[in-house]
């Protein structure tokens, strides 16, 4: 058989296509779970958090994270009476390995774990330039590592400061609640190790799901919630002075 | 490396994300806008004043032109997956048109407008030249060397069109990076509707200021005088434009002091320490206001060609800079502070590195050398072999 240029022409592009198809492989099979059953969210009891670190040092190890970096973190806020809207904020190494004692003099202190907020109208999302940050069916902000390009557009337009480069692939990098344990029943790391339930993974499709009732009877607020980027990461008790 | 932190960051913001190669960006684009609009100005609007310069400023804008996607490839994470933007792009983002606007910019507008421009002088050069000149020419004209009136006629017409598409795609250009900017809510300090105007405006006062410097030095060192009016007329067209860009970052600014909202206190404190002396000094007092008194100066005081001369070289040097610093003030300033508005991180700038300022002077020199292989080839003046040709009957 000949190949003509004219052929050859228009095979080239499509042959091309077909490539880039067969690199991107095929996805991690999970076939108990049903996408379309889930959209998901996280709970977090501000009210319960001691602080100790281990959500931190969790998800380090489960998910390789590189030290210096972090997919969740917490802060420790200290608020005087008479200075509401400026507290005092620390979070040394993330709050990986817990806090220094607290300042005694007065006000009061609290604990502020952060992580994504995996927002349904993400900005991160919209502004990637290949579409390689994206939410899924079932409600989580994920990155594909194998197409994004690392401009870090994604980095700047995320409000919470949720997003890193990886040193290692120089790409963008995030929480993705624990994708690949979510999706074969398990909860994420964080939750996992959380010695006080301070953190609840919640399926907002389930209508048998704890947060519905949590969620009814609980001031429960969202951060930064003049962003409107509908967060899905919900705070019970948290203080007006929290960034 | 440790970064020094003042206050509270969140623990990711510590290190900056765009380095002053992102810096370099908007400040090349800027000039590329800038001077097709001037350039467009003869064409258009037929100020006959700035003849002399618009070939030069043709060259100028297709030199930087090829050098401004350069910052932002060395930039990425993974420069060898940037096609995918042309092959996948992502609808919703700002971005993702940058290859678009590039390449219609570089090749529909741009490249046409000089080949049209330039078409009769490639012809007869590749005519009257040898060796590898008279091959380059012979490629340049694509076949086509027919200079008849009628033929030159319609590259004229043809060339004019596209001088009017282009103006609306030099505002597309920057205006648009503006809008990567000031489309960003998160970043109080970007966040604007008038990030693409004041771009925009900024971009004409640094076009017209390259331009205004390139046609003195080329012209000084090709022995030649001056041509008082084009640089006058340039001159005012610069002080008008400042004027404008001017008014519209106190707007701005004074807009964000009178609002003061939840950032102003923190954006303030960044502006009067870290900032200081690249905002106050270098773009505000340096860079805008003593170009806008020089140039006025001029407006108002009959002076000498000389001491107009030295005044237009000095006010288009300091507009450089003050530009270039306030290109420096958004990218950079953008990052110093925390999106928790507790504190502030330090830009941290290595030399020899892939980001650093080595690369950085590499490619703000690079243009230049492009612009002068640009001249080589395609003179922006007439050559004394066309001018013979121009003399002779055809």
């Amino acid at each position: 058989m000949t190949i003509t240029r004219r052929q050859l022409l228009i095979l080239l592009p499509a042959a091309a296509v077909a490539w880039n198809y067969i690199l991107a492989g095929t996805p991690e099979a999970s076939p108990n779970y049903n996408m379309a059953e889930h959209w998901w969210a996280m709970l977090v009891d501000i009210t319960k958090c001691i602080g100790c670190g281990s959500c931190v040092r969790g998800c380090q190890q489960e998910n390789h994270v590189p030290d210096g970096y972090y997919r969740t973190w917490v802060e420790r806020y200290h608020i005087e009476d008479w200075q509401m809207e400026y507290p005092e904020v620390d979070s040394p190494d993330g709050g990986k390995n817990g806090f220094p004692p607290a300042k005694e003099t007065g006000g009061k202190n609290f604990f502020v774990p952060k992580l994504c907020n995996h927002c349904a109208d993400s900005p991160c999302t919209q502004v990637c330039p290949v579409g390689a940050t994206f939410v899924s069916p079932d409600g989580v902000v994920l990155v594909d590592q194998k197409y994004c390009l690392g401009c870090r557009y994604c980095v700047q337009a995320c409000p919470y400061g949720c997003r890193f480069i990886n040193p290692q692939t120089e790409t963008a990098n995030k929480c993705t609640l624990c994708y690949h344990r979510i999706t074969k029943g398990l909860t994420t790391a964080c939750c996992e190790v959380c010695p006080t339930g301070a953190r609840q993974l919640a399926n907002l499709k389930d209508p048998k799901d704890p947060i519905h009732d949590f969620l009814r009877t609980h001031s429960v607020q969202v951060l930064k919630p003049q962003m409107a980027t509908r967060s899905k990461c919900f705070y019970n008790g948290l203080d007006g002075a929290v960034r | 490396m440790h970064i020094p932190v003042d206050g509270f960051m969140y623990p990711n913001e510590v290190e900056l994300q765009w380095s002053v190669l992102i810096v370099l960006y908007p400040f090349l684009t800027g000039l590329v806008a800038g001077a097709f609009i001037l350039a467009s100005l003869e064409r258009v609007f037929q100020v006959q004043a700035v003849k002399p310069t618009y070939r030069l400023a043709l060259l100028t804008a297709l030199a930087f032109l090829l050098v401004a996607p350069m910052p932002l490839q060395l930039h990425l994470g993974h420069p060898e997956r940037s096609f995918e933007m042309y092959l996948t792009p992502h609808g919703s983002s700002a971005m993702a048109m940058f290859g678009f606007v590039y390449l219609w910019y570089l090749l529909a507008v741009l490249v046409l407008e000089i080949w049209l421009d330039y078409r009769r002088d490639i012809v007869i050069l590749s005519q009257t030249t040898t060796g590898w000149r008279r091959a380059i020419y012979r490629v340049l004209t694509l076949g086509s060397n027919n200079i008849s009136p009628h033929a030159l006629h319609i590259d004229d017409r043809a060339g004019w069109l596209i001088t009017v598409i282009g103006i609306p795609s030099a505002f597309l250009l920057h205006g648009y990076v503006g809008f990567i900017f000031g489309s960003v809510k998160a970043n109080p300090w970007w966040s604007s509707p008038l990030m693409p105007v004041v771009f925009l405006f900024s971009a004409m006062v640094s076009g017209i200021a390259v331009v205004l410097l390139l046609y003195m030095l080329l012209t000084r060192l090709r022995g030649e005088p001056i041509d008082m009016r084009c640089v006058d007329t340039m001159a005012r067209y610069l002080f008008y434009t400042f004027i404008i860009d001017f008014s519209l970052e106190m707007l701005d600014l004074v807009h964000r002091i009178y609002e003061a909202d939840e950032s102003f206190r923190s954006l303030d404190f960044m502006v009067h320490t870290r900032l200081y002396f690249s905002q106050i000094v270098l773009q505000i007092l340096l860079g805008t206001l003593a170009p806008i008194i020089l140039l006025g100066i001029t407006q108002v005081i009959k002076l000498s060609d000389l001491v107009r001369k030295r005044i237009y070289a000095t006010a288009g040097c300091l507009t450089l800079i003050g530009i270039f610093a306030m290109r420096w003030n958004v990218v950079i300033g953008g990052q110093l502070f925390s999106k928790s508005f507790l504190g502030y991180t330090t830009y941290k700038m290595g030399f020899v590195a892939r980001e650093g300022l080595l690369t950085a002077i590499v490619l703000s020199i690079l243009p230049f050398v492009f612009l002068w292989a640009l001249v080589k080839i395609l003179p922006p003046w007439p050559e004394k072999a066309l001018l013979a040709r121009s003399a002779s009957p055809q």
